[in-house]
């Protein structure tokens, strides 16, 4: 059993990808949108990690006059509850990145699975699991999450759900491609022959071969599921308030936007920003991982 | 050809089947008793009245027929009832549509007319300094929140045109002018992702045409380069261009929620919407089963019209 075990893990699919991966990093260094839109990320990502620390007050202390406008003590001005903005959109980045990380992981590691899993096996059960992807493809994405959200009620552990729901065939389709070609290889057939089980040869030898398309598509999708989390909780099918969602900020904040702009103007930048990330980090990695999928 | 076009009419049956299955399990995903959320704040009814109510919404029958029930009501047009206004669901879709594919058409008209141009000239210019300032402007358009660029049209026409779109809705026929005016915003809005995408996709089209040997042979010939560019390239980048159009629709409609309800434009978004907050359910169910057949339908005309630019798939290679 132990000969077989080390036949199976020695053939030649492990080693290979593992080496371009070494490349690759180097080469998203070398790409200046790859690297702004990390800066970007990590920037983010600090941002929230820290947000104690770096929030002037806490987000939901009412500190100031309603709607005092940016200056020396708010840099970013007040909410119409008088709350400081900075300190809320500090905060809302913990969402953002929450939200966007979760929602991801449930579409691919959902899609993922059931790609492989539909691939890999074939026959009836992938006709059927692939129908099912199609009819979820069938309604266009934010109106399935709004319909969902809808449903469930408003929240965030709902807006996860469906925002995970609704991008999972995307990921089911990518995973399912490679996994027709890659499983009909020889070196996959001889780690059948040698004794291999399922979860083994798609681990081991399949997955590694999907790994860079999933790669590029996860990263484009967090900046998806965030743009999807700061549209419903705009719409007020998301975040409730007081909680500080950028898209609540600005749900709720609408309303007096003319009197102070900066209530919208903020809030909006903070997603845009951190979705420009997103994008340019997936692009980047994607003209270095994937040269077939480069817009 | 034929051939094509069978194969793909034939999936539009069983797609719209699936995605009905897949409303009636949604709306049955309702948390607590429907009739509860039926009759709503008022919901104090005896256990008979309850009984009764069941009964006659059918929601005694078993699941299975409950779903075939509903289904011979689609297929005879009957969508039921609003839950507020007691108007037929079909009817009120009849008045919205045409607000939300006016607004669909102004936008994809708009966005092509920016993104083909802007496309087309990055390729040519790969590398330079206009190919970098568009690719950039790509990724910030992919990035906006359509809500976010909503409120700042708002922002902007407010302090620095000093002007606001009218606040009642005009239909197109009853004064194209004023409609025009209301419409000229939330298509800018919805637009901007689409420039975005369609661009990108132009661009690189476009660069992998350009590449190809019957572009060296056009030039060979002798043809001018303004020729070759749109008589030769051009058309055949449509096809993948084409193809995105008609993928991002989706896309256009969520968008469209999003517009219709910033601007308070009466289309099937701003309907969707209100329904779901006075969680008039009848009218939900109505516009998503319509969203989803009008959603396979775009996509069936998408294929059809990609089998007609594409000679490879015209002549039958699948």
């Amino acid at each position: 059993m132990a000969t077989t075990e080390g036949l199976a893990a020695a053939l030649p699919a492990v080693a290979a990808p593992r080496a371009r991966w070494r490349l690759n990093l180097a080469a998203v260094r070398r790409s200046p949108l790859s690297l702004a839109g990390s800066a970007l990320v990590v920037l983010f990502v600090l941002m929230a990690a820290l947000a104690p620390m770096l929030a002037p007050y806490a987000p939901e202390d009412q500190i100031a006059k309603r709607l005092s406008p940016p200056q020396a003590a708010y840099w970013l001005g007040t909410d119409e509850f008088g709350r400081d903005i900075l300190s809320r959109i500090v905060f809302g980045a913990r969402i953002s990145l929450w939200v966007g990380v979760i929602a991801v992981g449930i579409a691919l590691a959902g899609g993922a699975t059931t790609g492989l899993v539909s691939g890999y096996f074939g026959g009836r059960l992938d006709i059927l699991l692939m129908r099912v992807m199609d009819v979820m493809f069938s309604l266009p994405p934010i109106i399935l999450a709004i319909t969902l959200t809808g449903i469930l009620g408003p929240g965030l552990t709902n807006a996860m759900v469906a925002i995970g729901l609704v991008y999972l065939p995307t990921f089911a389709r990518l995973a399912r491609g490679p996994v027709l070609t890659v499983s009909a290889q020889e070196y996959v057939e001889a780690a059948r022959a040698a004794g291999a089980g399922a979860g083994r040869i798609i681990g081991l030898h399949v997955l590694p071969n999907v790994a860079a398309p999933l790669i590029v598509q996860t990263t484009l999708a967090l900046s998806t599921a965030i743009l999807a989390e700061a549209t419903l909780s705009f719409l007020g099918l998301g975040i409730q308030p007081p909680e500080p969602s950028w898209g609540t900020m600005l749900g709720t904040g609408r309303k007096y936007m003319e009197l102070a702009p900066w209530v919208a103007i903020f809030p909006g930048a903070a997603v845009m920003l951190l979705v420009l990330g997103f994008n340019l980090l997936g692009d980047g990695l994607r003209d270095v991982l994937d040269p077939r999928l480069r817009p | 050809m034929r051939v094509y076009i069978l194969k793909r009419l034939a999936l539009v049956g069983p797609m719209f089947l699936g995605s009905t299955v897949l409303i009636f399990v949604l709306m049955r995903l309702l948390p607590g008793d429907v009739v509860d959320q039926l009759i709503g704040v008022e919901g104090t009814l005896s256990g008979e009245a309850r009984v009764s109510l069941r009964r006659l919404l059918g929601l005694d029958a078993p699941l299975h027929l409950q779903y075939l029930r509903w289904l011979g009501d689609l297929a005879r047009l009957d969508l039921g009832v609003s839950l507020r206004t007691s108007q037929p669901v079909r009817e009120a879709l009849a008045q919205r549509l045409p607000v939300t594919i006016e607004l669909a058409v102004l936008t994809v008209g708009l966005a092509i007319a920016v993104a083909l141009p802007l496309g087309v000239v990055s390729a040519l210019f790969r590398n330079r300094g206009v190919d970098s300032a568009a690719r950039l402007f790509g990724l910030f358009g992919l990035s906006m929140p359509v809500f976010w660029l909503a409120a700042l049209l708002i922002l902007g026409g407010a302090s620095f045109l000093h002007w606001l779109p009218p606040v009642v809705y005009v239909p197109f026929w009853q004064d194209p002018g004023q409609n025009l005016r209301q419409m000229a915003f939330p298509a800018i809005a919805l637009a901007l992702s689409l420039v975005a995408v369609v661009m990108r996709m132009t661009r690189s089209a476009m660069l992998e045409v350009l590449n190809q040997e019957y572009i060296q042979t056009a030039r060979a010939k002798g043809a001018g380069e303004w020729a070759v560019v749109l008589r030769h390239a051009l058309k055949n980048a449509l096809i993948p261009v084409v193809t995105i159009v008609g993928v991002q629709f989706g896309y256009l409609l969520g968008g469209a929620v999003v517009v219709e309800q910033v601007f308070g434009l009466p289309g099937l978004g701003f309907m969707l919407l209100n329904a779901i907050y006075q969680r008039d359910y009848p009218v939900v169910q109505g516009t998503v089963v319509f969203v989803a057949l009008f959603f396979i339908l775009v996509n069936l005309a998408v294929d059809l019209l990609y089998g007609v630019l594409d000679p490879r798939v015209r002549y039958g290679h699948d």
